[in-house]
C-alpha cells in the first residue's frame, strides 16, 4: 500500500467547498443549520428559521460549558480547512469517470491481511486463465517440444535452479526422447539426469525461451531469478534448428562427430 | 443487591437459604457470560455463587479490566477471551505499540489460574517470549486461538508445540506473524497426537510438509485443518488420505498441474470426506479443478472463497453442488451474475460476505453493484449477515433489499468511494439506511457509508433499538447526527466513527451514556482537547485517551473513551495522553 495521507487530511468536510455547492444546488444550507457551541465571543452563522431548535442539545451543552472553552471550534470554522488534496466526487449519473484520488488511509475498511494476501495474487480479470500470472503466486508458461504432438504447461516457481527444471522437463518429455536416443542404438536405460541435460545442451536438443521482447534465447545465459521473471515461453529445439542461438550445443555437436 | 442482607437473616429471601451447593451446581450450568453477568447481579449470595463456578471468562476490552481483579474476582478460571485494541487498529488508524500486550496477563494468570486451558486473543499484541511464557507455565494448556493478532513469529509456535503436551487447538487466524521459516511444525513430538484444530492458514512461507503430514496421520481426533498457500494440490491430497474425518478444511493453493490420475485420486480423497461441513483456503482456484471438490460440496454449510478470483461462470458451476449453503465469502471478481448464481442456486443462505479483489481500483465497471445484492435477497430470503464491499448503490435498491430480507442482524455496507451519493439520483444515502433501520428491528450491527447527512443518523436514533455497534465513515453534517444516535439507541456499546463533522457537543452529549457503553472511537472529527478534558474529568470511571499528531492544531486526530473498573492503564505509550 502506498504511504497513506494524514489521517486529518480527509477529503471535504460539510464545509468543504465543492459539496457546499452540491447541498446549496439542492436549496438547502446545511452550513447554517449546523449547531455551534455558540460561546461569547465567537462568530455565529446567520440562522435561518429551519433551525431545528427542538433539541437543545447543541446549544445547551454549550451553555453548560462555561466560559473555560476557548471557543476554538467555532473559530475553527472560519479557518479554511487544510487543502484537499483530490478533487470531490461530485453527485452524478453513471458513466462519469470517477476523480483519481489518493488513497485515504485504512480505507476501505479490509484487514492488512486480506490486502497481502491479494496483491500477492493479483486477479486478472481480463487475460485468460491459461496466460502466465505475476506475482508470488505461480508462473504457469507452456513448453513445446518438437515433434512432440501436444504442449505442457510448468510453473517456473516450483523450481529454484536450471537443474531443477531440466528434470522436470525430462521427466515430461521422456516419452519423446526415449523413443529417439533407442532408435540411436544407445541402451535405454532410465533417464538419468545428465541424460537430459545432454540432451538438451548436447547433440540432440537445445532448450530456449521466448523472453518479454518476443526474441528467443538459449536458456542458461542469465542468473535463475532473471529468468523467470523475462520468460513466457519454452520451447524444445533440435539444435541443428538452433542455428544461431546456440553456438555452444553447435559446437559440441561439431567436436562430437 | 443489599450488601446487609446475610444469609442467616430472617428477612431474607427463600433464595438465600437455598444450600451454597445445590445453587452453584444449577449456575455452573450456564455457559453464557450475558447470563451470569445478570445472574451475579441478583444478590450477594448469588454473586458468590456465580463467581466460584465460572470456568470461562470473556473481557471485551482488555483494558476495562486488571488480571488482578479477574483473578480477584473468579477464582476457577479455566479459559479467558481477550479483546485488545480497538477495530479500527485493523486499518492502520492506531499506531504500533499501542499497546494491548498479553503479557501481564500471563504473568498474572500464571499465578492465580496454573491449570488455565484456553488462551483466545483479537487484536492483542502477542510476543515470543509470551507464547513461550505461555506454553511452558500452564501444564494443562489446550487450546490457543489469535486472530488479528500481532508481535509474535513462527518461533512463538514452536515454543507452543514443543512444550503444550496436551494441545488440543492450535488457531492462527489472519495475523500479522512473521515467517522465520515452517519449522515449528516439527516441533510437536513424536508422541504427540491429541491435536482437533490446526489453523495456520496465515502463515507466509513454507512448511515442512512431511512433518505436516507425519503430524495429521497420527492426530486421528483433528477435525479442522487450515494449511497456509503454500501447500500444494497434490500435497493437500496427501494429508486427506490421512484425515477423511475432517469437518472444516482450509486448502492450500488449489492451481497445480495434475495428470489425470492426480486428478481422480484428488476426487476420490475429497469423497471419502463425508463430514465436511466448512472449505476455505482454494487460493487461486479455478473452476478447473472444482470437478474435485463436488462430492464433497453436498454437506458444506460455510464456504470461503475470498481468496480465489472466481468469475461469475465459475460460481455457476460450482454452486449447484453446494444445496446446504448457509454462510458464503466471495471476491467481487464473480460480479452481478455470480451474485444472481447465489441467488438462484442457495435457498437457505444466511450470511454473505462480498470482498473486493481490487480495493483501490476506482473503476466502477469492475466489481459488484447493487443490482447483485437485490438478486440475492431475492432468492436468499433467511439472509441475516452481510458484509457488501461494492462502487455503486441507490437507495431504492436497498429499499428493495430489506424489503426481502427484513431479518438483517447484521448490515454493512461498504460504498468504497467516500461520501458517494445515490448513483442514480445523485441524492445522499440516508434514505438507504433509514429503509434498514425501519425495516431490520432486529438489528445489532450496522456500517454505513455513501453521502450521508444528519437525517441518517435521525433515523437511525429513532428506530434501531436494538442496535449494539454502529461504524461510521465520512458521514454526517453536524453534531446533530451524533447526538441523535447517542441519544435513540438504547442498546449501543460500540461506537466508532472516523473522518466525520462530529465535534464537542457530539462528545459530550454521550456524558451520561458512556458508562454503557464499551467503547468509543473518534478519529479525524472536530473534537477539541478541551472536551475530552471536561470529558475525562466528569467521568472518572472512563478512560478518555486521545492521540495528537499535530502540536499546534487544538483538534485531536483519535480519542478513545471507554469504560473501566481498573483506571487509567499504565503501559500507555508516549504519543496516547490519558486525560
Amino acid at each position: 500500500m502506498s504511504k497513506p495521507l494524514q489521517e486529518h487530511d480527509y477529503i471535504g468536510l460539510s464545509e468543504g467547498p465543492s459539496m457546499e455547492t452540491s447541498e446549496k444546488n439542492k436549496g438547502l444550507n446545511l452550513k447554517a443549520t449546523e449547531l455551534r457551541l455558540g460561546l461569547p465571543g465567537s462568530e455565529s452563522p446567520e440562522r435561518e428559521s429551519k433551525i431545528r431548535g427542538v433539541n437543545g442539545g447543541g446549544d445547551g451543552g454549550g451553555k453548560s460549558l462555561g466560559g473555560s472553552e476557548s471557543g476554538s471550534v467555532a473559530v475553527k470554522e472560519a479557518v479554511p480547512l487544510p487543502p484537499k488534496p483530490v478533487p470531490e466526487k461530485k453527485p452524478q449519473v453513471s458513466g462519469s469517470a470517477p476523480a483519481a484520488k489518493a488513497q485515504v488511509v485504512g480505507w476501505p475498511p479490509i484487514r492488512s491481511f486480506r490486502k497481502n494476501s491479494m496483491a500477492s495474487n493479483p486477479p486478472k480479470n481480463e487475460e485468460n486463465d491459461a496466460d502466465a500470472k505475476s506475482g508470488s503466486g505461480c508462473l504457469y508458461i507452456k513448453v513445446s517440444m518438437e515433434g512432440a504432438p501436444y504442449l505442457r504447461k510448468v510453473d517456473l516457481k516450483t523450481y529454484s535452479s536450471y537443474t531443477d527444471l531440466s528434470l522436470a522437463l525430462e521427466k515430461m518429455f521422456s516419452c519423446f526422447t526415449i523413443g529417439q536416443c533407442c532408435s540411436h542404438g544407445v541402451p535405454s536405460r532410465g533417464l538419468s539426469e545428465s541424460r537430459l541435460i545432454d540432451l538438451l545442451h548436447g547433440s540432440e536438443y537445445v532448450l530456449t525461451y521466448e523472453d518479454k521482447d518476443g526474441d528467443w534465447m538459449l536458456v542458461g545465459d542469465v542468473p535463475w531469478e532473471m529468468f523467470i521473471e523475462s520468460c513466457k515461453r519454452l520451447r524444445i529445439m533440435k539444435s541443428s534448428d538452433a542455428v544461431g542461438l546456440a553456438p555452444r550445443a553447435m559446437e559440441k555437436c561439431r567436436n562430437r562427430n | 443487591m443489599d450488601p446487609k442482607r446475610s444469609r442467616n437473616s430472617p428477612d431474607s429471601p427463600e433464595s438465600t437459604r437455598f444450600p451454597d451447593e445445590v445453587l452453584e451446581r444449577v449456575l455452573s450450568l450456564l455457559r453464557s457470560h450475558k447470563d451470569r453477568s445478570s445472574v451475579s447481579l441478583v444478590c450477594k449470595d448469588w454473586y458468590n455463587a456465580e463467581r466460584w463456578t465460572r470456568t470461562h471468562v470473556f473481557i471485551g476490552n482488555c483494558y476495562s479490566v486488571s488480571p488482578e481483579i479477574v483473578s480477584g474476582r473468579f477464582p476457577a478460571i479455566r479459559s479467558v477471551t481477550l479483546k485488545g485494541k480497538p477495530r479500527f487498529s485493523d486499518f492502520n488508524l492506531v499506531p504500533e505499540n499501542w499497546g494491548a500486550d498479553i503479557h501481564q496477563w500471563l504473568v498474572v494468570f500464571a499465578e492465580k489460574y496454573p491449570f488455565l486451558e484456553e488462551l483466545r486473543l483479537k487484536r492483542m499484541t502477542v510476543t515470543d517470549e509470551s507464547l513461550e511464557f505461555l506454553a511452558t507455565s500452564f501444564s494443562n494448556f489446550r487450546a490457543i486461538s489469535l486472530l488479528s493478532c500481532d508481535g509474535f513469529s513462527t518461533d512463538g509456535l514452536a515454543a507452543i508445540a514443543t512444550h503444550c503436551k496436551n494441545l488440543t487447538e492450535l488457531d492462527i487466524q489472519e495475523n500479522d506473524m512473521e515467517d522465520n521459516g515452517g519449522g515449528w511444525l516439527s516441533c510437536f513430538p513424536e508422541n504427540f497426537t491429541s491435536l482437533e484444530v490446526l489453523n495456520f492458514a496465515s502463515q507466509q512461507g513454507d512448511v515442512s510438509f512431511d512433518a505436516l503430514e507425519r503430524l495429521v496421520a497420527r492426530c486421528k481426533s483433528l477435525r479442522v485443518l487450515k494449511v497456509d498457500k503454500y501447500v500444494k494440490l497434490e500435497q493437500l491430497h496427501r494429508l486427506l488420505v490421512q484425515s477423511p474425518q475432517l469437518t472444516d478444511l482450509g486448502t492450500g493453493n488449489f492451481q497445480q498441474e495434475l495428470t489425470p490420475r492426480q486428478f481422480a485420486e484428488l476426487e476420490s480423497a475429497f469423497r471419502n470426506c463425508k463430514n465436511l461441513h466448512t472449505l476455505s483456503g482454494l487460493w487461486d482456484a479455478t473452476s478447473l479443478y472444482f470437478p474435485v471438490l463436488y462430492s464433497a460440496c453436498g454437506s458444506l454449510t460455510f464456504l470461503n472463497l475470498s481468496y480465489a478470483a472466481l468469475q461469475s461462470g465459475d460460481l455457476v458451476k460450482l454452486l449447484p453442488h453446494c444445496p446446504n449453503l448457509r454462510r458464503l465469502w466471495v471476491l467481487d471478481t464473480v460480479e452481478d451474475k455470480g451474485l444472481e448464481a447465489i441467488g438462484s442456486s442457495c435457498p437457505l443462505l444466511a450470511e454473505l460476505r462480498v470482498f473486493p479483489a481490487d480495493p483501490f481500483d476506482l473503476d466502477i465497471n469492475h466489481g459488484v453493484t447493487e443490482s447483485g445484492f437485490i438478486a440475492v435477497s431475492c432468492g436468499c430470503p433467511k439472509l441475516h449477515y452481510v458484509l457488501y464491499f461494492c462502487r455503486q448503490m441507490t437507495n431504492a435498491a436497498v429499499a428493495t433489499i430489506v424489503q426481502n430480507c427484513p431479518d438483517f442482524t447484521h448490515f454493512r455496507l461498504c460504498i468504497m468511494n467516500p461520501r458517494q451519493p445515490d448513483y442514480l439520483t445523485g441524492e445522499p444515502m440516508d434514505e438507504a439506511f433509514g429503509a434498514v433501520v425501519k425495516t431490520c428491528t432486529k438489528l445489532q450491527r450496522l456500517a454505513i457509508s455513501g453521502l450521508l447527512t444528519d437525517l441518517t443518523f435521525e433515523y437511525i436514533g429513532k428506530y434501531a433499538k436494538n442496535l449494539e455497534t454502529l461504524s461510521v465513515a465520512f458521514a454526517g453534517s453536524s453534531d446533530w447526527g451524533m447526538q441523535c444516535v447517542l441519544r435513540g439507541c438504547a442498546k449501543l456499546r460500540k461506537l466508532e466513527i472516523r473522518d466525520s463533522p462530529f465535534g464537542n457537543a457530539a462528545l459530550l452529549s454521550g456524558l451520561a451514556k458512556y458508562e454503557s457503553m464499551r467503547s468509543l472511537w473518534m478519529s479525524a472529527c472536530n473534537v477539541t482537547m478541551n472536551a475530552c478534558r471536561i470529558l475525562a474529568r466528569e467521568k472518572p470511571r472512563l478512560n478518555v485517551e486521545v492521540m495528537k499528531d499535530d502540536e499546534t492544531d487544538s483538534r485531536v486526530d483519535k480519542v478513545y473513551v471507554y469504560r473501566s473498573v481498573a483506571g487509567p492503564r499504565r503501559d500507555a505509550p508516549p504519543f496516547v495522553l490519558t486525560l
